[in-house]
């Protein structure tokens, strides 16, 4: 294997991208994930890509929207206002059934918010954001490598299913550095058959649209979308569960604070308290399954989130508020592990399961 | 064994460079490393600083409260970090631009006058070299034999000309915090 880079989180993204096969890049900067943009507007014309700046997130989506129709293997990023932006896109992609990776690295909100790290863009992205009905399938990664392998899975997923996939971060996973291993296998092979890409060697035209007039219609399309997205929520769901076999109290966590609730739960086990950690890797499909096996022994759930409270509520619905699920919060920073060692502790005197 | 490092100054101190040279210095010796800046309203108004792990064991946390090495390049960040250094642990003052000692008792602490020792050697603009050479020499934390191929990394292959005088630089500090911990030393068997 080759030597690891120290590669800060945008940066590495942008290289993941081009390591996925993506050529086709467009954008609109704004910060925690410029970086993203400044590092693609480089490279993809070394790789033999383009780069375009749009003028604005809106355009930008409608352009990922038409590169998608014509078969590019396409990315945007932006962050949380500028994500906001982009729904109605979104959108018309899922409805078009057409593979694209958008990358989300959150930053405070709602209105213009502020900067810092923030994960108050679950329900917009897990539960909607556009209109009607579809689904995008949210990867949340913890780590700069994660970074880069989510982002090659979610051109996988992608291609794959011919859907929308976002992948999650966040201010401070944009702009930390780690050391990191990019990926050698080439990207795999595009089916375009369905690309609008001229007629040659094609007797009838390809058509990409997402107006169905007739009632029955769009009954039907949106049925076959759900039994994709039915199928998706069946092989690509994604967790990881950390000393969750005998834990009475579980935290439910994910991305950068995955990794803090971790080291919390560390802190606990020192202590004597049988803390575990859940983490969902994939937002939706959210592992419910999963989460309620993991939680069978647990007297008390907290959900640590960098917001008011999203996620928590699949985490309810997940284990059926079998026992209380509490939120642990924090907005505009990451907290420190010995926050979440404290808010473990407290319930655990709670629920009388302290050593 | 896990060291975290926190280097605080204003922007153009070099205190990031600082911490990148870190970050490489552990990954050369085949540690893992979390390199997280400060970032934010923070950056915009001048002030910069940047949290390392060095981990033999992968870091769950990239953050931590109380950092068992801190480096203030200025007075403001003195204010700030002081209270926050692990006790027990090392603060590293720029006695240049932080104007008083440190007030606590329960860890080692040195006043380092980095920008009077880089005019000495020659190089006013290398104040962050000193403060690198004293830590170090503080923290013994990277074999120093290797610090000419960490520091091309951290510089990404630039600056190359500018290399003998940061290496000369880091050398001065070195030195500079041998005789200081050497005084301490005789200062206590003294007393």
């Amino acid at each position: 294997m080759s030597e690891p880079i120290l590669m800060k989180g945008n940066e590495a993204v942008a290289e993941a991208a081009i390591a996925a096969g993506c050529r086709y890049f467009f954008g609109y900067p704004i910060t925690p994930q410029s970086e993203v943009l400044e590092h693609l507007a480089r490279r993809l014309p070394e790789e033999g890509g383009a780069y375009i700046q749009a003028e604005s997130e809106v355009s930008a989506i409608n352009m990922v929207f038409g590169a998608a129709c014509a078969g590019a293997r396409v990315m945007t990023a932006s962050s949380s206002p500028g994500i906001s932006l982009m729904q109605e896109g979104i959108s018309y992609i899922a409805s078009a059934q057409l593979p694209a990776v958008l990358v989300n690295i959150m930053r405070g909100s709602p209105g213009l918010g502020g900067i810092h790290p923030s994960q108050a863009d679950y329900f917009q992205s897990v539960k909607g954001g556009g209109h009607g009905d579809y689904k995008l399938v949210v990867l949340a990664p913890s780590s700069v490598q994660e970074l880069i392998d989510h982002t090659v899975l979610a051109f996988e997923i992608a291609e794959k299913y011919r859907t929308p996939v976002m992948v999650f971060g966040d201010a401070m996973m944009g702009q930390m550095m780690e050391p990191v291993f990019l990926p050698e296998a080439e990207p795999a092979p595009i089916d375009r058959s369905w690309a609008t890409t001229g007629m040659k060697n094609r007797e009838k035209p390809n058509i990409i649209h997402t107006l169905y007039l007739p009632a029955d219609d769009l009954e039907n399309h949106c049925q076959r979308l759900f039994a994709k997205y039915r199928e998706i929520q069946r092989q690509e769901q994604l967790h990881t569960a950390y000393l969750t076999d005998d834990a009475d109290i579980l935290v439910v966590a994910y991305g950068i604070m995955s990794r803090v609730a971790r080291a919390a739960v560390e802190m606990a086990r020192e202590d004597g308290i049988k803390a575990g950690l859940f983490r969902p890797i994939t937002l939706w499909p959210f592992p419910d399954q999963a989460l309620f096996q993991a939680a069978s022994h647990a007297q008390a759930v907290i959900t640590a989130e960098i917001s008011m409270g999203q996620m928590i509520e699949d985490v309810r619905l997940a284990i059926k508020d079998k026992v209380p699920v509490e939120l642990f919060n924090r907005i505009g920073l990451v907290p420190n592990p010995d926050e979440i060692y404290e808010a473990i502790k407290k319930k655990a005197q709670e629920v009388k399961v302290s050593a | 064994m896990k060291r975290e490092f926190l280097l605080a100054g204003f922007g153009g101190q070099g205190v990031l460079s600082m911490g990148l040279f870190l970050a490489y210095a552990g990954m050369g010796e085949g540690k893992k490393v979390a390199y997280v800046p400060s970032y934010g309203a923070e950056m915009r108004g001048g002030t910069a600083n940047c949290l390392v792990t060095i981990s033999d064991r992968e870091i769950s946390s990239p953050l931590v409260s109380d950092p068992g090495v801190v480096v203030v390049m200025n007075h403001p960040s003195l204010l700030k970090f002081e209270p926050v250094v692990r006790s027990g642990g090392i603060l590293l003052i720029n006695s240049s631009l932080a104007h008083r000692d440190t007030k606590r008792q329960d860890i080692e602490s040195y006043s380092i006058p980095t920008q009077e020792l880089a005019n000495q050697a020659g190089f006013s603009r290398g104040s962050n070299m000193i403060m690198l050479g004293a830590l170090l020499e503080a923290t013994g934390v990277v074999d120093v034999t290797e610090t000419y191929n960490y520091l091309v990394k951290t510089f990404n292959g630039r600056h190359l000309d500018k290399m003998p005088q940061n290496m000369a630089a880091i050398q001065v500090g070195r030195e500079f915090m041998r005789e200081y911990r050497q005084q301490s030393e005789a200062s206590i068997a003294y007393a």
